[in-house]
Parts: structure tokens; sequence; C-alpha cells
């Protein structure tokens, strides 16, 4: 008897505020423990929280992003916990009336295993709601005591909750680099993940086939997509054994260490914090008119999901180069920059380079679309060159490398490297008849039927070219010399 | 000179018959003569308090001086002052050093004026006798066996007492006009909004209020001028035109229509203030007002909604008072959970605790329906009582206090009578309408009497012409406690 998967998500991103969501102080990351605490985030007494405009339109950004509906009256609550990086003993969020409604994100799933094709797949997003970060407790260093740091304190973020509409690690993974992607692509969250800016929790349970949802374990604080997987795949492993070991599952938060592969329980349910929501009376409910949503939704971009379609209705790309050249926003950018300079006819071929030798040599580097040292304009120049049949592939290779290192001008390169095809029909007319001249023995045995010998021909003329004559013109010549 | 109004101590000041530094230190010898007796100040700090005059006396000479420049005030001790140990009346901020100035201190330090020290208060705001301060009981300058009041009680005894010319006060339930009849000076507490909050230690935020203490309507004006204000540090301030609410002080009171609601002249007030708040009445009706009866019909749930609300907002707000970074923290703990509960055992007293567990237990899961959200409806209905009544009244007129400064002691073991005291204040608060006491005689014991006003909202110019009509008319305000 099989398994179904069911996940959820809630995925803290970080938004892109120069200054905290309730202060004026900074957000940088990576300052000196406690330089980027104010009298707010140590919560001196007497403090109130003045709420950062910048983070409502950043998550209005989201909201419009998603399709969801944005609340015209949202309310920012208290929820209570006593923790020593938790500087006033409630996080302000939002509970009962989140400022995000319900939305929708469409994501294309390439299963992580197996021959399965890729497919299309809808996830619900529950809600999206602001809330501050907390501060930092540092073990170790501190001589059996720990150490608090209250930069992070209040720091802006966006929980965004998914229903549980996933079904496999594949899918969570699929979900969350879309995700990951569309913040960053919106300009709302970094997405820097080693440094915290997009944290996921998965829920995940198991159940038969038909039946009702199964008992939940939360895995926490997720910063990684291979992670995420791994974890996934482990516990749902462990949940399927232990229930057919007759064993049952406890609701639980849990942790994965990334070094033995392995998740273990943090705490159960019966450790479940009363947090005692409630409106924070320091704060206005959070009024967001018809005008403030149109200003906002006037500086969206056009949306992944646009674009993608674009790409393939507008210029006959297939669904997965339109899916990997949505990737990132800068990608898609590179990508309208160069058509921009060679013209949407060629977007086939700008595709095929982009997403082939561009994105290899990318990797190769360790770089990403906004560090690749070619400009659209540099890779334009010799795309331009292979449309008008200046250079073959090979050559355009060698040119592409040369960009790659050195830098310059496609034309400048193929000048200085001779790399210029040989396109003029007499020169290869005259070429083609010194060879079949010179071979009379084997241009009768191709005559005679030996077809097989038309290679040889080429292979000679190439050489006698030194490797310029356009092949396709050269093979057109050949053809009608030898036929005779 | 302890007699003068600011109006006379301002103009004495500018034409230079008395200095700012010897009006200080006049009043610090007398701070210093009878504090010890009556305990008003928690603080004060002569060097810093003269420094100030100092500088107000060089405003003076070069002509940049304002109205309330060199002015001794005393500042409630739930105002954070940069430099002064704020202690909000609690062991747990006993050596606390406020790194800031709150909006007020900061709008005195703007005028000139001198902040003579912080004065006594019940724990965190939370008392009606100022008998719950860390620092001992203030008593009353007319009769030092009873209570000034709370929790301004230290501001009430000290303005009575002449140890200030006028001081601060903030009033979550009545803790300045309370305090303010029971000492027979006058208080206002202005509509909600109209003086931030900001660098206020928080008691109940929905409710709390800052507000001047005086003994004059003339010199409430003038203090109020000072203290009102948009403040954007402060998410509740309201943002409005400034106003000089010394405008309508001489204008008569022809036709100003009194409403005495039926519910406050009922069962649980003594006779003795009965009679005193009705001769006021009849002076008021030879001024050429009109006096009609209403009804505030849910007013007698205010007492019980405020006890939910107040101690639920206070229970979230005192959290932060949890001896991680400031603040008191136990000697002695093992680990920090109890350190936690150690360090707030021992740094709050009693009835901070009681209301924290009272806030605590109606915000929790399961009860929060029953008790907060059914509070918060009731809320509403009294503001609509007040609503309804101000159609057929421009001001409402009352006692303050069911009855007159009772013994220190004497409510110390029954929390439910002492938060009786409160039963005509609290409604204001809750509705978050402008109320001030005056006073208006003497009761029983020859201990002095208030008539509460309360206005409809933003009508504090209105108020305090009512009561700057009647203080022209009699001499109540400007009887002094003898034997001091």
């Amino acid at each position: 008897m099989t398994w179904e998967i069911v996940i959820g998500l809630e995925v803290h991103t970080q938004l892109s505020t120069s200054s905290k969501i309730f202060s004026g102080a900074a957000t940088a990351y990576g300052a000196e423990p406690n330089t980027q605490a104010d009298a707010v985030s140590i919560a001196l007494p007497g403090v109130l929280p003045v709420l950062n405009k910048g983070a409502v339109e950043r998550a209005i950004k989201f909201g419009l992003a998603i399709g969801a509906h944005i609340a015209p009256r949202s309310v920012f609550a208290r929820k209570n916990y006593f923790y020593p990086d938790l500087p006033k003993g409630y996080q302000i969020s939002q509970f009962d009336l989140p400022v995000v409604g319900q939305g929708a994100l469409t994501i294309q799933v390439e299963p992580l295993s197996g021959s399965g094709k890729p497919y299309e797949k809808t996830v619900r997003i529950t809600r999206a709601h602001l809330e501050e970060d907390a501060g930092k407790s540092i073990h170790g260093d501190f001589h059996g005591m720990t150490g608090i740091d209250l930069n992070r304190a209040g720091t802006p973020l966006l929980e965004i909750v998914s229903e549980p509409d996933m079904c496999s690690a594949a899918e969570a993974v699929a979900y969350a680099k879309a995700l990951h992607s569309l913040v960053r692509w919106i300009g709302i969250c970094d997405g820097n993940m080693q440094e915290g800016s997009f944290r996921c929790d998965v829920n995940v349970s198991v159940r038969r086939p038909g039946a009702p949802l199964g008992t939940r374990r939360e895995i926490k604080n997720l910063n990684s997509f291979k992670f995420m997987q791994q974890a996934i795949d482990f516990e749902v492993q462990w949940q399927i054994d232990t229930l057919e070991n007759g064993g049952k599952i406890q609701q639980a938060t849990i942790l994965f260490n990334p070094d033995t592969g392995e998740t273990r329980a943090m705490r159960s349910k019966e450790d479940a914090h009363d947090y005692r929501y409630f409106p924070d009376p320091d704060l206005l409910p959070l009024d967001i008119t018809p005008a403030i949503l149109e200003q906002v939704r006037a500086t969206l971009p056009e949306l992944p999901q646009v674009r993608r379609e674009r790409y393939i209705g507008d210029y006959a790309l297939t669904a997965y180069d339109a899916n990997n050249l949505t990737a990132s926003r800068e990608m898609a950018d590179f990508f309208d920059s160069c058509l921009n300079e060679i013209g949407t006819p060629n977007a086939k071929l700008c595709s095929n380079w982009l997403t082939g030798e561009v994105t290899a040599q990318l990797n190769r580097d360790g770089l990403d679309i906004t560090q690749c040292p070619v400009t659209p304009q540099q890779l334009s120049g010799m795309l331009a060159r292979i449309v008008d049949n200046t250079i073959s592939n090979s050559g355009a290779k060698e040119v592409f490398r040369t960009l790659w290192a050195e830098g310059g001008k496609a034309d400048a390169i193929i000048e200085a490297k001779g790399l210029k095809q040989v396109s003029d029909s007499g020169a290869i007319e005259a070429l083609v008849d010194e060879i079949i001249a010179a071979n009379a023995d084997k241009v009768a045995e191709y005559r005679s039927g030996k077809d097989k010998l038309f290679g040889f021909f080429v292979g000679l003329a190439m050489k006698a070219s030194k490797g310029k004559a356009n092949p396709a013109q050269l093979n057109e010549i050949l053809l009608q010399k030898l036929a005779g | 000179m302890f007699n003068s109004s600011l109006q006379q101590l301002g103009s004495a000041l500018r034409a230079g018959q008395i200095s700012s530094v010897e009006l200080t230190q006049l009043y610090l010898d007398r701070i210093a003569a009878l504090n010890p007796a009556l305990n008003a100040y928690i603080t004060t700090d002569a060097g810093t308090s003269l420094a100030q005059a100092r500088a107000a006396d060089t405003m003076l000479a070069n002509g940049t001086a304002q109205a309330l420049t060199g002015i001794p005030i005393a500042q409630k001790d739930i105002f954070c002052a940069k430099g002064w140990r704020t202690t909000c009346g609690s062991k747990m901020l006993e050596n606390f050093v406020s790194p800031y100035d709150a909006h007020v201190i900061g709008q005195f330090n703007n005028a000139g004026a001198v902040n003579l020290g912080k004065t006594n208060m019940d724990e965190f705001a939370m008392g009606s006798s100022n008998e719950t301060s860390y620092f001992g009981t203030v008593k009353n300058p007319w009769d030092q066996s009873r209570v000034p009041g709370g929790s301004s009680g230290g501001a009430a005894a000290a303005v009575a007492a002449r140890l200030c010319a006028a001081a601060t006060g903030t009033d979550t339930g009545g803790s300045i006009r309370q305090p303010a009849a029971l000492c027979g000076i006058s208080g206002l507490k202005p509509t909600y909004g109209v003086v931030s909050r900001y660098g206020m230690i928080a008691f109940a935020s929905s409710l709390d209020q800052a507000g001047p203490m005086a003994r004059s309507a003339e010199d409430l004006a003038m203090l109020l001028n000072a203290m009102a204000g948009f403040d954007e540090r402060d998410s509740t301030s309201l943002q409005r035109d400034k106003e000089d609410y010394a405008r309508d002080l001489s204008k008569p009171l022809d036709g100003l229509r009194i409403g005495l609601p039926k519910e406050f002249f009922a069962e649980g007030l003594g006779n003795d203030v009965a009679q005193t708040v009705e001769a006021a009445i009849a002076e008021y009706k030879k001024l050429g007002a009109s006096v009609v009866e209403i009804s505030l019909p849910n007013s007698k749930l205010s007492v019980p909604v405020y006890y939910v609300l107040a101690p639920a907002e206070a229970s979230s707000n005192l959290s932060r008072f949890d001896g991680v970074r400031y603040g008191y923290r136990a000697p002695e703990y093992t680990d920090l959970a109890d350190m936690y509960e150690k360090s707030r055992a021992q740094g709050f007293g009693a009835e901070v605790k009681r209301r924290i567990m009272i806030g605590t237990y109606v915000l929790s899961h399961g009860y929060y329906d029953a008790y907060y959200l059914q509070a918060q409806k009731i809320r509403r209905l009294i503001a609509q009582d007040f609503t309804e009544a101000f159609k057929q009244c421009d001001v409402i007129m009352g006692p303050t206090a069911p009855s007159t400064a009772f013994k220190l002691g004497e409510k110390g073991d029954d929390p439910v009578q002492m938060y009786l005291s409160d039963i005509y204040t609290i409604a204001v608060n809750l509705a978050g309408l402008p109320g001030m006491s005056i006073p208006c005689g003497f009761g029983a014991n020859d201990m002095p009497v208030g008539l509460q006003i309360i206005g409809n909202y933003f009508d504090e110019a209105r108020m305090l012409n009512a009561a700057h009509q009647y203080q022209l008319a009699t001499d109540w305000h400007s009887r002094a406690p003898q034997g001091l």
C-alpha cells in the first residue's frame, strides 16, 4: 500500500528595507553585535513602535505578485512569550487580520530523481503577514553565559504561509525556489539564504490515499534547497517507517542536522506556548487605500510568469528555455537586452547561448548573471556575426572565450584571430575545382556510388580553406560539383 | 512666591525680579524641608536642576525666553528623562537611569522649564492611593494620615504642598484626576492622543494619557500648550494643528449646557462629596450655565471592563522587565526560567503582580473571547453613551471620586474597594475623552473635594474655560494646606 505525502511551507523572507520595521535602526547584515540596536530594539521603557512604510509597500508588492487579496485594513498583534533575544517579551506580528490574503503561485516542477517529466502546478498561498524578527542568542564564547545580539531584533519579515498543496520534496523545493525567485524578482528581499534572508519551515505529514490528513511535524529553519530536499526525504521515510511499525506521529517541531542528514524533535506539542495574541495598542490598524494599492502596483515589474508566457508565445521558445531564462529577473533582463541589440527573430539563438555556453561558464566560475564578464552588448555583437554567417559556431565559441577572458569586441577578435568564414562562393568554387582536379580517382569512385567519400572531400576543402569556409556553402558547392 | 500663578512667575522671571536659579533653589530648599515627611519626590538632583535653571537664566537674559522658561516643574517618575533615574515607582527600575528623554520631558526642556525632580507614584501607575510605590507612601498634605490618591499621588501632593510650581501626571483610569481631587488641586487628562506617550513608561497603552497638574485651570492651559502636539514617534499621537488651550479662558459661561449623569449621583457616592459637588453646580448656574440630566447607562460596567483591558495590556507591556537588559535581576538563579521568575517575583510588588496575572489570564487561550473581546465591545458601548450624551450638553460634570482622601492603609487589603475609587473617572479613559478635576470645596474631615469636568473629544479649551470661570468666582483652588 502506498503513502501520500502532504507538505506545506512557511517562509520567512527578510524585507530589503534599510531600516527596521518599527524603528530607524539599520538592518545591514554582519555589523558588530548590538551596534544596530537602538532604544526600540533594546525595548527600553517607554519606547514605541512606528511602522516602516517601506516594509508595507514590499508586502503589498508581494500580494499583488501572487494575485492575492490585499486587506484594506489589517492589524498588528502581540505574540507574547519570554526569550532573552525577544526584548519586549512579545513579537509584533499579524494574527487574525494579515495584510496579504489568499493568493497562488504557479510552479514548474522537475522531478528530482527518476525519469518523470517536468510539469506545472499551482500552489495556493494562504496568507502573508508582516512581523519583526527577534535578535540572536549566542552560546559558547561567554564562560557559560549566553550572549545576546539585538542587531537583528526588529528586522522586517514577511511570513508567507502556503496551503499543504505539495506532495513531494521535488514540489516543495520547486515552490521554495519559485518563491525565492519571485521575492528577488520584485525586489522585496535579497534572497541571501546564508545570511538568513530566506528561511523555510516545512510541515510534513503522510497519509494513506483518501485518508484524512496525518499528524504533521514541522522542520524549522531550513536555509538551503538541498537541505530542504534531504530533510523532507528523511522525515517522510521516518514517518512512514514509524507508522508501518505500528507507531504514532506526535505533533512536534523538529530540526534538520545537515551533518547527519537526520531530523530530530526540538519540542513537542505539549511544550507549545499560549502566545496570548491581542491587537497591539501601540499601533493603529494598517489601512491600505485603493490609491496606495495603485501606487505600489505601478512599481511592480513584469512578473516572471507573464514574461515566461511572452517568451513562449512571442518568441516560440520552449517552456524549458523560457523557464531557464526567467529563473531570475537579471537573467531575463540580460536576455531582453540581447534581443534589443540583435532583434527578436534571433531569440532562439540567443536563448541557446544564454542557457548553454553562458550559463555553463558562469557555473564554472561560480558567478551569477549579474557578475557575467560579457555584457549583453558584447554577446549580441558576437551573435550578430553568427547570424550573418561571418563566423561558424566553432569560431563563435572561440570569440566567446576571448570575450570572457579578455573583453573587447567580437568584430575585433574575429579580425585579430582570422576567424572570418569564407563565404565568397567564387573562392570556394575555385578551391573545390582544385580538389576535384587533384583527386580524379576518388571523384570517380564517388560518382560510381561511394557516397561516403563526400566527407573526405569536405575534409580536404576545409583544410584547404584553413577551416574558414562557410560549411553550408561548401556542402552545397561540393554536392553540385561532384554531381558533375 | 509659592502661591504665584505660572503667569506671574513667568512675568517675574522675565522682569528679572527673581532668577530661575533663585526660584529653583527656593523650591529645592522647601523640598529638603518638607519632602522627608510627605515623600512626594522619589528623586531630586539639585545639580542638574540648577544647571537647567542657569541655562534658563541665560535665555531670560538674552530675550529667547518662552512662557515656561525658568519655571520649576516636577515630573512624574513615569517619564524617562535623560540622565535621571526613572523608577516608575518600582524596585524593578530602582537603578534605571534613562538614556533618553520622553516627548513630554523634551517639550518642557525645549520650553526652558526646569526639571525639579521625579515625583512618587504607584508602582507602574497601578494604584489609587500611592501606597503601591516601592519608594514608600506619599502623605496627603492636608492630613498626613491620609492618602494623596494615585497613581500621580506624588505630583498632586507636591503641587498642593507648593513643592513645585506645577507638575505632570499620567492618567490611565483616573490617575491625574483622582489625586488632584484628593489633594485639592487642578488636573487635566487630555483627549487620548493629544500628548505623545513616547518615553512614558506604558501601563495600558490604549488608555494612558499624560496631562498637567497645577493649582489652577489657567496654569493647566499654559502647561498643556507645552505638552500637546503631534509626535511621529507615537503612532497613536494625533496629527492636529497646534492650538492655544488658553484661548477661551475668559469667555463667559452663558448658555453652557452642563450634563449631570444620574449614574454619578447614585449609590456609592459620599454625602459630603455629593453636597459639595451640587453646590459647585449651583455656582455654575449662577455663572449662566444650564443643567440637564443625562444618562451613561453602561458606565456602571466601566470598572470591570477596565480591570480586564488595562491588566491585559499591562501584562504584555511589563514583559520587557525580565532582568536581561536593564532593571532588576535576582542575585541568584539556577537557569533562564529561574532568572525570569525570581527577577520578576522580587522586582515587582503585589499589585503589579496581581494585574499581570489577571491580564495573562484574560488573554489566555479559551478565555480571550469571554473577557478581552467582550470587554472591548462594552468599551465601545461606553464610548457611545458619551456620544449620545454630548448631543444634549457641552460638558459633563460630576464628582471626581466617591469620597475624600481615605486613611493610609484603609483600603490596602481590599483591591475591589480600592478599584472603586476610580468609578467616575475610568469611563473617560475607556472612551478616550478629556477629563479634568478642579477643587470645589471640602467634605468630611475638611478634606478637599474634586469636581470632574468631562468634555467632548478635543474640547479641552472649553473645559478649561468652564474651570477658569469657576475659579474666578470661587477661591477653593487657592486654598493651601496649613501647618507645613
